[in-house]
């Protein structure tokens, strides 16, 4: 080591220039982290996506792929929509209110959904992504308690969903089933990914 | 320019060669640290053999990683076909495959055995802090590198896993949900995540893996090996001969390198037993979930990760809004009982009464699903903190008093136990006793400052116990 005194002008451009060598390093990194986005494609696919339900009958289901995700239409029984209202007391959130935006303003009603009768909902899981399986029968059954009025079971940790893709109290999903945006085109065709709003 | 040395009079073209080598790269210089003159301690027991075991996995994964890669696709539309395509149709391509599948798992048990060897015998005390957490950090990698190759074939298991586990990091606060997609490439998991897995497990992530192991060797070459009597071999006490070598060391080859022989041998009778005769091993090694190709309209009935995560997957799953309470009241009282019973000053007192009421009402802000990400990823964080917790005032085991043996029995059967039911489906029972699993996992660390200096040691050798034979 020498024993020359400290050049504190040099000190200064050496400090300098990695500040400025630094930033332009960050700087560069920014497209690197940039690619990790959605690519323009995946935006794109995000689209609108349309469903001819003249051929759904009462009591079942149907799915389409919206954004890669499946979307249930359920044309549910009016038995099914009268026993809705039944069960608020069993639900986490029966109206809906905890997350504004993943119930739209339409469908922020009794049977969650703009005609009574028939529901959409992305079918993901609100807890970790998986994709509950649908137990329409009402009754006793494995993994399912006694008074179960019909709905949907996740695999993967047992949340529990009503018919309207509302989530029972005390299991590992959070909030109810996501309502997409969607609308009626006509009075059996169903625009899901777009509403009257946007 | 340094001086150029002669060959001595009479060499051979060899030994001219090597000279010629020598004035320009430390070729001897090398194989005589790390090799012909690296001493190791002579007392080696079976313990000692996963450190080379682990290497030659990973030399295996390499080597059956690049020829997968020659027939693999990397799209979300044949990546399933082209696995089946290796094992079928390419020539002994199910072998490089089984390999592969079954290497993934070997790595595991055998770095899983390496580190408990570190336990036992104290290896990460000082001067070998560096070396552990070197090691810490290629545990960290392996993990990242199972996780990300497992989704590559793109199989129902593959598809929900990364889904599941994808889906915690949206548990983040506030950044959550934008580094779900960020990780993701695309708002489910599709053609963009394997891509980029594909790109992180082939190139990335085996780099650092690379660079982490070379520096974890040279940081033990500089320490020199540890030893079942933590005794220091090349201490300023410790005896040495002539030319300064540990008396209680022999160099590493070939003594250790010709040991370590007997290990592969016994390491590749397991290993291609299993490749050959059980590939699958019962649904633990490769699921059979996976031999289903990727819907991501149908989620099989029950998802759980390959055996070697398991045990944190039950701790993930153990944090439910019951457990975050348990660890708030936890955190209070050991406040309560610091202020009463701690030895700092008045300060310190206040200091951690308030960083506890902070961690509490973190704990009860935020959802009890991102607490079950904090304890997963905490659970392997800690083991990089041993070092600073372990007080013992001896290294090994065998010097420590007995009741010790019972605390790290129990921590492994633990251990075994959370793996145990990281691969059931979830139970109400299941999960009670994987919460006191978690609890013991976590106490075993966090309460080791205070047990590891109880109880009566016994006395250190000042040599290693070594009976020639």
């Amino acid at each position: 080591m020498s024993n020359q005194p400290v050049d504190q002008s040099r000190r200064t451009w050496v400090t300098m220039a990695c500040a400025v060598g630094g930033a332009g390093g960050v700087a560069t990194a920014i497209p690197f982290v940039s690619t990790f986005q959605p690519s323009e494609r995946a935006r794109a696919a995000g689209a609108a996506v349309e469903a001819d339900i003249s051929a759904l009958k009462a009591g079942e289901m149907m799915t389409v792929e919206w954004r890669g995700k499946p979307v249930w239409i359920i044309k549910r029984t009016p038995e099914q929509v009268a026993g809705l209202s039944k069960i608020d007391g069993q639900l986490a959130d029966p109206k809906s209110e905890r997350k504004l935006e993943m119930t739209p303003e339409y469908a922020r009603n009794e049977h969650r959904s703009i005609k009574p009768d028939v529901m959409v909902a992305v079918g993901i899981c609100t807890h970790l992504g998986c994709s509950p399986s649908s137990k329409f029968q009402a009754g006793a059954q494995p993994s399912l308690p006694d008074d179960w009025p019909g709905g949907f079971l996740c695999p993967c940790h047992g949340s529990t969903f009503d018919l309207a893709g509302r989530v029972f109290k005390n299991k590992p999903a959070p909030d109810n089933l996501e309502v997409p945006p969607h609308m009626y085109l006509s009075e059996t065709k169903l625009l899901i990914g777009e509403d009257k709003k946007a | 320019m340094a001086e150029m040395k002669q060959a001595p009079a009479g060499a051979s073209a060899g030994e001219k060669l090597l000279n010629w080598v020598d004035n320009r790269f430390p070729a001897s210089k090398l194989y005589k640290e790390h090799l012909s003159e690296y001493y190791a301690p002579k007392n080696f027991n079976f313990w000692y053999f996963f450190g080379s075991l682990a290497l030659l996995v990973l030399v295996i994964q390499i080597v059956t990683g690049i020829f997968l890669v020659m027939n693999y696709k990397p799209d979300a539309a044949l990546a399933f076909a082209s696995v089946e395509y290796i094992m079928r149709d390419v020539p002994w391509g199910w072998l490089i495959r089984y390999m592969h599948s079954t290497g993934a798992s070997a790595f595991f048990v055998v770095v899983y055995l390496h580190m408990y060897r570190g336990l036992i015998y104290g290896s990460y005390r000082t001067p070998r802090e560096l070396v552990w957490i070197f090691g810490c950090l290629i545990f960290l990698c392996l993990m990242a590198e199972a996780f990300m190759g497992y989704l590559l074939p793109w199989g129902q298991m593959s598809f929900w896993g990364a889904q599941v586990i994808i889906n915690l990091f949206a548990a983040v606060p506030f950044v959550g949900p934008d580094l779900a997609i960020l990780i993701r490439g695309d708002y489910v998991v599709g053609d963009a995540t394997l891509n980029r897995f594909f790109s992180l497990h082939v190139i990335a992530v085996p780099l650092v893996l690379l660079g982490l192991v070379v520096a974890h060797i040279i940081a033990l070459h500089e320490v020199g090996s540890n030893n079942p009597d933590g005794v220091e071999i090349k201490g300023p006490k410790a005896p040495k001969d002539a030319n300064g070598h540990p008396l209680d060391g022999v160099p590493f080859h070939p003594y250790y390198s010709v040991h370590d022989l007997l290990g592969v041998g016994g390491f590749l009778f397991i290993f291609t037993a299993v490749i050959f005769f059980m590939p699958e091993f019962g649904g633990y090694f490769l699921e059979y979930n996976n031999f289903i190709p990727a819907d991501p309209f149908k989620t099989p009935p029950h998802i759980a990760p390959v055996w070697y995560f398991t045990p944190f997957y039950s701790m993930l799953r153990a944090t439910t809004d019951d457990m975050v309470n348990v660890l708030a009241v936890i955190i209070g009282l050991a406040a309560v009982l610091n202020l009463v019973k701690g030895k700092g000053d008045g300060k310190t007192k206040v200091v951690g009464l308030v960083v506890a009421a902070v961690v509490i009402g973190l704990l009860k802000t935020f959802e009890a699903k991102f607490w079950g990400v904090a304890v997963m990823g905490g659970a392997v964080v800690i083991l990089a903190g041993l070092p600073w917790f372990d007080k013992s005032p001896v290294k090994s085991i065998r010097y420590r008093p007995s009741w010790h043996k019972i605390v790290y029995g129990v921590f492994v059967v633990n251990f075994c136990i959370l793996g145990y039911l990281g691969v059931q489906p979830p139970s109400e029972i299941g999960n009670v006793v994987s919460q006191v699993g978690t609890l013991l996992y976590f106490g075993f660390f966090v309460l080791m400052p205070v047990w590891s200096q109880l109880g009566t040691f016994k006395q250190v050798p000042d040599r290693v116990t070594f009976k020639p034979h």
